[in-house]
């Protein structure tokens, strides 16, 4: 694998790090929950190696 | 404070039902093998990392498939599934690779040529994942791919692809798309590999001949055509007369562009002596306004909207209610590709291929695809290459 494309998956690693951080501060706002997650999954597939 | 934790625990299930539910396809269908049976003509199967670094153990390491004949002649390469969203190509090739024989000269036959590409798909466009062929044993079942190589194997993309060596800037896409990075290099991206192993395929071998088979949108110009540079126009142009004159069918001939930069029909023929031909069938699959992309429309081309807009003249070929079905685009290819061979021969009788058991259009749309591929239950476990 080339460099590069470790530094990306390094990148999406902390990305997906920080949208679950979010999801698991926020305490009241439903809708936010939600999209951290919808946002999680191209990353969860990516890191994964899925899609 | 247990609302949250529920609401939580909801959202939670719901994104691993949705991880789960769609990952699970998207890996069946990255690791899912045709099997494919070596017919009576393949001598021997080697694999393109064979002929580049950089290629062995990766999704873009693909087979190679020789045929070659009890007398020596000319050489020719037949790729398919360069853009692996245009499946005529792949089961032209594979046809020919389970039930050609050589007699004179040999073909080299790379029928999955972006092997990941072919292993990606277009979730966006709703694109099926698979498609199926009946055959007098049963359904074959294919991968549909997509136009481009997966980022999983070649990530990330450029803002603007150089071309390499000519440094013309291309859409970022491109460099994920092997019909512009022709020539290729070894230390380029992944795709440079895989174009320049099969141009040093082209080089040991001496191959005299290399056709890629493309299939492209109805509303395309450059559609139902042979595209061909200056040193391969003679030929293409005798080839689509001939299919024209004696088959009935349209494949009227493009010139390369020569300030396009990286398709195979213009750097094949400027990096080596082999004369590049670039097929093009129309595939009312790619069109952009069709209704929803299912396997039927892929299979039997038949859409109303495209039926519209070719009552208002705004297509690029004749189209009418019996749509462009696969046999017809397969058969064309078949017909073309053995055109070539036969007018490349005729001009150079001491380097000619012959070749036989290859159908042509009207018997490919008589007996279907699915007619001429084997039961790989029934092959011989030596023969049976998944790919």
């Amino acid at each position: 694998m080339p460099f590069i494309m470790i530094l990306y998956y390094l990148i999406t690693a902390y990305l997906v790090f920080l949208l679950a951080w979010n999801f698991i501060r926020e305490k009241k706002k439903t809708e936010d929950m939600a999209l951290y997650l919808l946002v999680l999954i191209p990353l969860v597939l990516r890191i994964l190696r899925l899609k | 404070m247990k609302r949250p934790g529920l609401v939580k625990t909801v959202l939670i299930f719901l994104f691993l039902i949705f991880l789960i539910q769609g990952g699970l396809r998207l890996y069946r269908h990255r690791h899912f093998d045709v099997p494919v049976v070596a017919g009576p003509g393949v001598t021997r199967v080697a694999h393109l990392s064979d002929f580049g670094p950089g290629l062995k153990g990766t999704m873009a390491d693909t087979l190679v498939y020789f045929l070659e004949g009890t007398e020596p002649g000319g050489k020719a390469i037949l790729l398919s599934n360069t853009h692996a969203n245009e499946p005529e190509g792949l089961l032209a090739t594979l046809l020919m690779v389970e039930n050609a024989v050589v007699e004179k000269g040999s073909l080299i036959i790379i029928p999955q040529f972006n092997r990941s590409a072919s292993r990606n798909t277009r979730p966006g466009d709703g694109y099926p994942l698979y498609f199926e062929i009946p055959t007098d044993w049963g359904r074959k079942t294919f991968r549909m791919g997509n136009r481009d190589a997966s980022p999983l194997d070649q990530w990330p993309d450029p803002d603007v692809y150089i071309h390499y060596p000519d440094r013309q800037l291309l859409s970022y896409i491109d460099a994920r798309n092997a019909n512009r990075t022709w020539p290729g290099r070894t230390g380029g991206p992944l795709m440079e590999k895989v174009t320049f192993a099969a141009m040093e395929i082209m080089r040991r071998e001496k191959v005299d001949v290399a056709v890629d088979i493309h299939g492209a949108e109805t509303m395309f110009p450059v559609t139902n055509c042979i595209v061909a540079p200056d040193k391969s126009l003679r030929i293409a142009t005798l080839a689509s007369l001939t299919v024209k004159a004696r088959e009935g069918f349209d494949s009227h001939v493009e010139p390369s562009p020569t300030g396009f930069r990286g398709l195979s029909h213009r750097e094949i023929g400027d990096y080596s002596d082999t004369l590049p031909f670039l097929l093009e069938a129309p595939i009312p699959f790619l069109d952009q306004p069709t209704g929803p992309k299912t396997e039927k429309l892929l299979l039997d081309g038949k859409d109303p909207f495209l039926l519209s807009l070719a009552r208002k003249k705004k297509l690029f070929v004749p189209y009418d209610a019996s749509g462009w079905p696969l046999e017809k685009r397969v058969g064309q290819h078949c017909s073309v590709c053995l055109e070539i061979l036969r007018q490349y021969s005729k001009k150079n009788p001491d380097r000619s291929i012959l070749v036989r058991d290859i159908p042509r259009y009207a018997e490919v749309i008589q007996n279907g695809v699915g007619y001429y591929f084997h039961n790989p239950d029934k092959a011989e476990k030596d023969r049976l290459y998944p790919n």
